[in-house]
C-alpha cells in the first residue's frame, strides 16, 4: 500500500524583500507527511518553522516569495490561486496558531468565530444547525459548559480554554490535515499537557495527519512518528523520533536533546546551547551552526552541508560520520567531556 | 457600567460650573473696553451716559461681586444679556444652536462616510492610484483654510455653475418652517413640505461639504491607519487560514476592531465643530454659535462669551461620554465596573 503522502514539500523556500534584495527565510526544504500521522518540526526560534507552514498555506504577507512545490493530496499548493486554496484552507486544512489570544478576534465572540468557520465552507447550512454544531464542537474539545462560554468573548476564555477553542475551530470542518504551530507554548505547563493530549487524541479518533511545530523537542516526544529538526532556514537533520532521540548525528539536535527538561535531571541546571541562531539578513557562510557548534572545523565554514542518510537518519553536518564513530579528535574530546 | 455612567452625568452639571468661571475670568481680564458695545461712539466722552451705561449692567461693581451674581444667575439658567443683541443670551443661543447643530450633524454625516468609504478603500487597495490620490484629496480637505475652500466652491457651485443657491439657511423670502428640532430640513420633512425640504437641503448641502471635507480627512486616514493595523494582527491570519476571502477578513475582522479608536475621533470631531464651525458659518452667512462667538469676542461681549463658551464645554462633555459609551460597546474587551 503506497498511497500519494497527505503532505510532501520539495524544495520549499521563501524569501522577504530586504535592503539588498529578497532574503531567505527557509531555504529549500523537503518534508513528507502520510495521512493520520504525525510530524514533529523541531527547532530554536526563527529557525523558519512558521515561516515555512505559512509560506505553503499562502498565509505570508503579500510581500513574501514563494517557490518550490507543496503537494497536498496530490494538489499543488505553491502558486494555487487565491480563491482555490481558500476552498482547502478551514475545510481541508487547519490551523492552531501559538498564541490563541491574540489568534482570536477580541471583539467576535467565541461562538460566532467558530461559527464562521463552518459558514464559510458551508453557506447553505442554518443558523440552527450551524449553532448546534459550534455547541457539539465545543463539547468535543471538553470546554464545559459550552452554551454559556459560546457567547463569551476571547479575553474572558482561560489560555488553556482558548487553545480548546482553537482546536475547535481548525476541526470545524473536518479537516485532514491539521498544522499546529506551537499550540502549547503560550501556556502553562500542566495546561500544555492537556491540550497535547487532547491533540493526540483528536487526531488519532478523526484519522487526522498533523504537523506539530514546536521549539521545546520534549513537546513532539510521544507524539511524532517523525521528526524534522529546523536551523537556520534549513532542515538539517530528519528521521523517526526514536531515531532523533537515540542515535542522532548532528551537533545542534544533540544540543537540542540536552536542552530538554527530563524527570532524571530535574536538579541539574538546563543546558542550552551557547548563542543565538542567526539572522535571516546575517547568514554565515557554510554551515549557519558553525559559529555556535563545538565541532566546527574550518571547512565547517566554506561548505555548506547538506541532507544526507548517515547512520539512522537524514543529517546535513560535515562530521556526521566522525561522530557517529565518536573516535576522532576534537569529537573524541568532545564525548569524554561528556558535551555529546 | 450603570452606575459608572450615573456618576458621569452627575459631573457634567460641576465641570459646567468650572468651566463658566474660567471662561469669566478670562474674559474679564483681557484688555479691551466692552463699553464700545454698549454706549455709541459719540457719548463716550460723555461720563454720566457712561456711568448710566456701566450702572444698567452691571459693570460698576468689583469684580468678585460681578462673579458671583453671574453664576448665581447662572445656576437658575439665566446666562446674563448679550451687549450686542439686548437680548437674553440663552435665548440667543437656543435660536442659534439648532442652525450650528444642523449644519455639523450634515458635515458628520459627509465626513464619515465619504471618509470610512475613501480610508476602507485606500487600505484595501494600498499604495494604489487611488489610494495616492485619496491621501491628497483628504491633506487637502484637512490643510486648506475653510475661508479659502469656501469661498472657492462657494464661487464655482453657486456662482459659476448655480448648481447650488447663495448663502444663508433658505432663500432671502422665504418663511422658515415651524417645528421642534429647529433642523430646517428636518421640520420641513415633518412639516410635509418637499419643496423647503430641497431649499433648505441645497442651502446646506455646500457648506456641509465644506466643513465635512475637513472631517473626510481626519476619518479617511485614521480608518485607513488603523484598518492596515488590524491586517497585520494574528487574528487576520487566524480568519485567512479559516478560508476567508479579503472582503470577508475587511469587514468582519479589521474594520470592527478598527472603529474602535475611529469612534474616539468622532466624539472629538463633534463637538469641536460645534464652535470650530466658525469660518464656515461666516462666509455662508449661517446663523449659528460661530458666528455668534466671533461677534462676542470682537466687542467683548462677556455675558454672550460665557454662554458660548458653555455650550462648546458641554458639547465636549458630552461628547467625551456619549464616546466612552459607544467605545465600551464596541470594545467587549473594556468592562467598566460601579
Ligand atoms: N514577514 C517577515 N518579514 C521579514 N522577515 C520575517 C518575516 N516573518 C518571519 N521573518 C524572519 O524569518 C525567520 C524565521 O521566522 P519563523 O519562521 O517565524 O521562525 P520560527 O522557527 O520561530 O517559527 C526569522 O528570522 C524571522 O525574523
Ligand atoms: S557541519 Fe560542521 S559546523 Fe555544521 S554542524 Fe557539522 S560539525 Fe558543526
Ligand atoms: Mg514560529
Amino acid at each position: 500500500m503506497s498511497a500519494a503522502p497527505l503532505l510532501e514539500i520539495r524544495d520549499l523556500r521563501a524569501a522577504f524583500p530586504g535592503p539588498h534584495g529578497p532574503v531567505e527565510a527557509v531555504r529549500g526544504i523537503d518534508l513528507m507527511l502520510d495521512a493520520g500521522e504525525v510530524l514533529g518540526v523541531v527547532g530554536e526560534s526563527g529557525s523558519g518553522k512558521s515561516v515555512a507552514m505559512m509560506a505553503l498555506l499562502q498565509l505570508l504577507p503579500p510581500s513574501a516569495i514563494v517557490s518550490g512545490s507543496a503537494r497536498f493530496k496530490g494538489r499543488e499548493l505553491v502558486g494555487m490561486p487565491r480563491g482555490e486554496i481558500r476552498q482547502i484552507l478551514g475545510q481541508e486544512i487547519g490551523c492552531i496558531f501559538q498564541d490563541p489570544l491574540s489568534a482570536f478576534n477580541p471583539v467576535l465572540t467565541i461562538g460566532d468565530q467558530i461559527l464562521e468557520a463552518i459558514r464559510l465552507h458551508d453557506r447553505k447550512i442554518s443558523t440552527q444547525d450551524a449553532k448546534r454544531r459550534v455547541l457539539d464542537l465545543l463539547a468535543s474539545v471538553s470546554i464545559p459548559q459550552p452554551d454559556r462560554r459560546v457567547d463569551q468573548y476571547p479575553h474572558e476564555f482561560s489560555g488553556g480554554m482558548r487553545q480548546r477553542a482553537m482546536i475547535a475551530m481548525a476541526l470545524a470542518n473536518n479537516p485532514s490535515l491539521l498544522i499546529a504551530d506551537e499550540p502549547t507554548t503560550a501556556l502553562d505547563v500542566t495546561v500544555q499537557a492537556q491540550i497535547l493530549d487532547l491533540l493526540r487524541q483528536l487526531a488519532a479518533e478523526r484519522g487526522i495527519g498533523m504537523v506539530l511545530i514546536t521549539h521545546d523537542l520534549g513537546v513532539v516526544a510521544g507524539m511524532a512518528r517523525d521528526i524534522a529538526v529546523m536551523y537556520g532556514g534549513r532542515v538539517v537533520e530528519t528521521g523517526t523520533a526514536d531515531d532523533i532521540f537515540y542515535d542522532t548525528c548532528h551537533p545542534y539536535t544533540r544540543g537540542l536533546i540536552a536542552a530538554m527538561p527530563r524527570l532524571e535531571k530535574i536538579t541539574e541546571k538546563l543546558v542550552s546551547i551557547e548563542g543565538t541562531p542567526p539572522s535571516i539578513f546575517d547568514r554565515p557562510a557554510g554551515c549557519s551552526f558553525a559559529p555556535r557548534c563545538k565541532l566546527a572545523l574550518p571547512d565547517c565554514r566554506a561548505t555548506d552541508p547538506s541532507l544526507r542518510p548517515v547512520h539512522r537518519t537524514s543529517v546535513a553536518c560535515l562530521r556526521a560520520e566522525e561522530i557517529v564513530a565518536g573516535t576522532q579528535g576534537a569529537v573524541r574530546a568532545e564525548f569524554e567531556k561528556g558535551a555529546l | 457600567m450603570l452606575r459608572y455612567l450615573i456618576r458621569r452625568v452627575l459631573g457634567v452639571p460641576f465641570l459646567l460650573l468650572g468651566v463658566a468661571s474660567v471662561a469669566f475670568i478670562l474674559s474679564q481680564s483681557t484688555k479691551g473696553d466692552p463699553l464700545s458695545a454698549l454706549v455709541p461712539e459719540r457719548m463716550m466722552n460723555n461720563p454720566e451716559i457712561v456711568q448710566a451705561v456701566e450702572a444698567q449692567w452691571g459693570l460698576d461693581k468689583p469684580l468678585p461681586v460681578r462673579y458671583v451674581v453671574y453664576m448665581k444667575n447662572l445656576v437658575q439658567g439665566d446666562m446674563g444679556t448679550s451687549f450686542n443683541t439686548r437680548r437674553p443670551v440663552a435665548r440667543d443661543i437656543a435660536e442659534r444652536l439648532p442652525a450650528t447643530l444642523e449644519l455639523v450633524v450634515a458635515a458628520m454625516i459627509v465626513g464619515t462616510t465619504l471618509g470610512m468609504a475613501i480610508g476602507l478603500l485606500s487600505a484595501r487597495f494600498r499604495h494604489s492610484i487611488f489610494d495616492n490620490a485619496a491621501r491628497g484629496f483628504a491633506l487637502l480637505g484637512s490643510s486648506l483654510p475653510i475661508f479659502w475652500s469656501g469661498l472657492i466652491m462657494l464661487y464655482i457651485f453657486s456662482v459659476q455653475l448655480k448648481w447650488t443657491p447663495g448663502t444663508g439657511r433658505l432663500d432671502a423670502r422665504t418663511q422658515a418652517p415651524e417645528g421642534v428640532t429647529g433642523f430646517y430640513t428636518v421640520d420641513a420633512l415633518l412639516a410635509g413640505n418637499g419643496g423647503l425640504f430641497i431649499e433648505a437641503l441645497s442651502h446646506l448641502a455646500l457648506p456641509a461639504l465644506v466643513l465635512g471635507w475637513s472631517v473626510i480627512g481626519i476619518v479617511a486616514r485614521l480608518v485607513r491607519s488603523s484598518l492596515l493595523d488590524a491586517l497585520g494582527q494574528d487574528y487576520v491570519r487566524t480568519a485567512r487560514a479559516k478560508g476567508a476571502s479579503d472582503r470577508v477578513v475587511l469587514i468582519n475582522h479589521a474594520l470592527r476592531n478598527a472603529l474602535i479608536p475611529v469612534l474616539t475621533v468622532l466624539g472629538f470631531t463633534f463637538a469641536y465643530l460645534i464652535t470650530g464651525a466658525v469660518l464656515t458659518e461666516a462666509i455662508f452667512s449661517w446663523p449659528g454659535i460661530g458666528s455668534y462667538a466671533v461677534s462676542a469676542a470682537r466687542s467683548l461681549d462677556y455675558p454672550a462669551i460665557g454662554g458660548v463658551t458653555i455650550v462648546g464645554a458641554t458639547a465636549f462633555l458630552l461628547a467625551n461620554l456619549v464616546t466612552d459609551i459607544a467605545y465600551a460597546w464596541a470594545n467587549p474587551r473594556i468592562k467598566v465596573s460601579g
